[in-house]
């Protein structure tokens, strides 16, 4: 009855064929007055005619019915038409809203928004999440303008390096502006994950008041916020079901401490995750212990360490079904002889049947190890990189762990530890080997040694994090071979440009080992003594890398030109203490605009190439950060780059110490 | 006005490491976190057998693991730290450094004083604000038992700077960007800022609000005997 549009309107050579496209949702298959042929092929048929009619504009009459239908039936899906006819092209872009919910993968999203601008209206308005990598790289009132109908916001802030106390207090990525817009526009908006910005207490405030479903909050090297915030967070988001703060630094109220634990609604609750290890002052634990007690579905627990292994076992009493658990000290309050026996806190373990992931053990007494060993067989994930456990105490519990996918331990334990480690744990898939002594001139705990053993042990491993003193070329070429399935690999050897333990030689050949061998990595951090011949090999054979952190490496500008034109997929470079000039940053001219940033501190810039850069390249912010110590009027050298490719212009927010070209 | 206590350590006073321009410059690039003092941790397993032994053929000479008081006679490091090098985020640091602390207290029982640590669970966090600083920092003063413990905390938290003179009291802070001398300053219950290290330990504890490390230029009328004091010691 109704003529399938694309023969009407399209020239055959160019008509696609029907993609097999997802089920379409029973609400847009017409009533049965309608002909109920036309339910499965207005949608394919559709689809090849928008494929049809990609060059076209929206003004092209696609009839997806024929004017003669009645169209009592048809109910479309998505928009507030109740019944209502719905003029023909709104009717399509309701289709492909239908279909592009099935959407999710935000890759997929950008690319089906530049196929023609239905396409990318339909999109826009069935993007549920939005991810931001770099806060200022557009404008809150432009994602709001764009995206209809947002439930959850992911926002990026500051340059990683900020964590090291590279970029000084105050720089920016406030999210005051961006919950100040989201707030009208996604009323009914759940979730909120942010990552390195600063979040004020009133910022958390009118998040509660601005989301009524309001359902997951994360924040992830966060600042700017206190219990306060908290508080109102508890109190107001009566759906809350993800509370996660990870390492943010969180204020003190001075003067008074706020109860926040006991402002949770005193009904069962609907938590799943509860994660406050980072929020250091003294809370109520007896509230602590009610919540949890009313929180049915509460899945992941991480206190801080102001709890005892007594108190730990009322929890894990009140929380059976937890699956992952942050376990606080890990150590007793009582007197010694006093205090719960290792026996009764193994008993609390054994009885968590569902515990895959433990953490926290952030003053262990290692007397109350042993505890864990009923739940370790299970264990997929160990956190141990705050308790500063010997090789002998850390046999005995990973011997058990004969699961574990993901492991984070202090250098403490020694090459000997990681021997054990490799020699249990063949399943893993994530190592991080932390420093006790972050300091260069530490003695190492953790080698080649270490290194090689897990290589020989641990054949799937996909990510490793490693802080060494010393290191050798053949270790690491020993890791590139043994462990192809490598995505990220972060070698930190703590002293600056330090060459291969046994040889002497640069650490070149074992970088260069990694990226040619490896063939699915796509992050490196390199260290040691480096010199061109290893950013040859990275710009060769690093053909996936997106993110590279360089330090205290290279020996001229050719080391950045040979990464700008042979790392396709670069997206984020930064670099500290390398001697590269203005020449080695206009190399990239041509590649900052696929990338998200490109950061340099330390190096040998001047004002004037970065002023270049500025004027060549207009869709580019670029910013040169002072410190606050810097007293002297330096104006040519330039020690701190920032640059950043923005729809949003250069922003308004920034304070003094940095200047936008 | 100022106490003339001379017993209690009074001002901190830390000095810059040594090698001038060079310091300078790394001072310059602001406030570090790397815990520059190495602690020795009674741990077994943490041996030489799991150690490798540092080759010569790294390019920089390496410091002896010292305890901070002997680093105050060796010369100073042949480099100046790095900024956020290696890179451990504060947060991690900070907890290392609580731990370190801790675990070489436990090693001292018998130089613990009770009074401190007696019926006290809960914890005293202050700011501490150095001038000159990107940021503040939070210590909780009953982790440690003496102005000396509360001293090398500090140190390790504004870490560009390293002893000088015969002891822990009398080594020299020095601002790296004018290169006076600092004075440590607190607030106490009522508002009124003092110096640090007149009165006992506990006290101080109990009163204590918030800590600042100020310049001795700035400390006019709260510490005119305190820069006296450095003259008179050094």
């Amino acid at each position: 009855m109704s003529t399938p549009h694309s023969s009407s309107t399209t020239s055959g050579p160019h008509r696609a064929s029907s993609p097999p496209g997802p089920q379409i949702p029973q609400s847009l298959t017409l009533a049965p007055t309608a002909a109920s042929s036309a339910s499965p092929s207005p949608s394919s048929s559709s689809a090849s005619g928008m494929r049809d009619a990609a060059g076209d504009d929206s003004d092209s009459p696609p009839s997806q019915m024929s004017e003669d239908d009645p169209g009592g039936g048809w109910e479309p899906d998505l928009r507030a038409g109740n019944g209502r006819w719905a003029p023909p092209d709104q009717v399509l872009e309701n289709v492909l809203e239908s279909v592009l919910e099935f959407l999710t993968a935000a890759r997929d999203r950008n690319a089906a928004s530049l196929v023609c601008r239905s396409w990318y209206r339909a999109e826009a308005q069935t993007r549920r999440e939005l991810f931001i990598g770099n806060c200022y790289a557009v404008s809150p009132r432009r994602a709001v303008e764009r995206f209809g109908g947002l439930r959850a916001v992911v926002l990026k802030g500051k340059p990683r390096f900020a964590d090291f106390s590279l970029v000084p207090y105050g720089w920016g990525a406030y999210v005051s502006p961006w919950v100040a817009a989201l707030g009208p526009a996604y009323p009914r908006l759940e979730r909120i994950c942010l990552k390195r910005m600063t979040v004020s207490d009133d910022d958390l405030a009118l998040v509660a008041n601005s989301f009524p479903l309001f359902r997951e909050l994360s924040l992830v090297y966060c600042d700017g916020f206190s219990t306060l915030g908290l508080a109102v967070i508890a109190e107001r988001c009566r759906h809350l079901r993800v509370l996660d703060l990870m390492e943010d630094y969180v204020e003190d109220e001075d003067d008074e401490l706020v109860d926040w634990i006991s402002k949770f609604p005193e009904s069962n609750t609907s938590l799943e995750s509860l994660v406050f290890d980072c929020v250091s002052v003294p809370f109520n634990f007896e509230a602590l212990e009610a919540l949890v007690a009313r929180s049915p579905a509460l899945r992941r627990l991480r206190v801080n360490h102001h709890v005892s292994v007594e108190q730990l076992r009322r929890l894990m009493a009140r929380a059976p079904q937890l699956t992952h658990f942050g376990t606080g000290a890990f150590r007793s309050e009582a007197a010694p002889g006093g205090g719960l026996s290792v026996a009764e806190l193994a008993t609390s373990f054994a009885a968590s049947k569902s515990l895959t992931c433990l953490s926290g053990f952030r003053d262990v007494n290692p007397e109350y190890l042993p505890a864990i060993y009923p739940a370790c067989a299970k264990l997929t994930s160990l956190n141990f990189s705050f308790a500063s456990l010997t090789a002998e105490e850390l046999k005995p519990v990973i011997r058990n762990c004969i699961n574990l996918r993901t492991f984070w331990v202090l250098d403490t334990v020694g090459d000997e530890g990681l021997q054990a480690v490799a020699g249990t744990c063949s399943d893993l898939r994530e190592l991080r080997v932390f420093p006790l002594d972050a300091s260069e001139d530490s003695e190492g705990s953790v080698s080649d040694v270490g290194l090689h053993a897990i290589s020989e042990g641990c054949p799937k491993l996909e990510s490793i994090l490693y802080f060494c003193q010393q290191m050798t070329n053949e270790a690491v070429i020993a890791m590139s071979k043994k462990c192809p399935d490598l995505v990220v690999f972060r070698l930190c050897i703590m002293g600056r440009r330090r060459p291969d333990r046994i040889t002497g030689d640069p650490m070149d050949e074992g970088f260069g080992a990694i990226v040619k061998n490896c063939k699915k990595l796509t992050r490196l951090s390199v260290s040691g003594l480096l010199t061109d011949k290893a950013f040859a090999y990275i710009g060769n054979h690093g053909k996936l890398i997106k993110t590279l952190s360089v330090a205290f490496a290279g020996n001229s500008d050719m080391s950045l030109q040979y990464v700008f034109e042979g790392c396709t997929k670069l997206q984020k470079l930064e670099v500290r203490d390398s001697p590269f000039t203005d020449k080695g940053l206009l190399s990239g001219l041509n590649y900052f605009y696929n990338m998200r940033f490109l950061w340099m501190n330390s190096c040998k810039l001047t004002m004037r190439g970065c002023k270049d850069v500025a004027q060549q390249m207009q869709n580019l912010v670029v910013e040169v950060i002072k410190d606050h110590t810097d007293d002297e009027g330096e104006d040519d050298i330039v020690d701190k780059l920032y640059l950043y490719r923005s729809l949003a212009g250069p922003r308004n927010d920034a304070p003094p110490f940095v200047t936008l070209l | 006005m100022a106490g003339a206590d001379v017993d209690v350590g009074t001002e901190l006073r830390l000095g810059l490491p040594g090698g001038g321009a060079e310091a300078a410059k790394a001072a310059k690039r602001g406030f570090e976190d790397t815990i520059d003092l190495k602690l020795k941790l009674p741990t077994a397993g943490m041996e030489e057998a799991a150690a490798v032994k540092p080759e010569p053929a790294a390019e920089k000479a390496k410091r002896p693991a010292e305890a901070p008081d002997a680093d105050a006679e060796k010369p100073p490091a042949p480099k100046a730290q790095a900024v956020g090098w290696p890179p451990v985020r504060s947060y991690r640091r900070n907890v290392m450094t609580v731990q370190s602390v801790k675990s070489k207290k436990e090693e001292e029982p018998e130089k613990q004083q009770s009074a401190v640590t007696a019926g006290s669970n809960s914890s005293a966090f202050v700011k501490v604000s150095m001038d000159g600083a990107p940021y503040l920092r939070k210590v909780d003063l009953k982790m440690y038992d003496s102005y000396k413990d509360l001293s090398i905390a500090l140190k390790k938290m504004f870490s560009t700077f390293a002893t000088t003179g015969n002891n822990m009291n009398e080594g020299k802070l020095v601002d790296p960007v004018s290169g006076a001398d600092v004075v440590t300053t607190y607030e106490d219950k009522d508002g009124d800022w003092m110096l640090v290290g007149d009165v006992p330990w506990e006290m101080f504890v109990e009163s204590c609000k918030r800590l600042r490390i100020m310049k001795s230029s700035e400390a006019i009328g709260l510490a005119p005997r305190a820069k006296d004091k450095c003259k008179n010691k050094s």
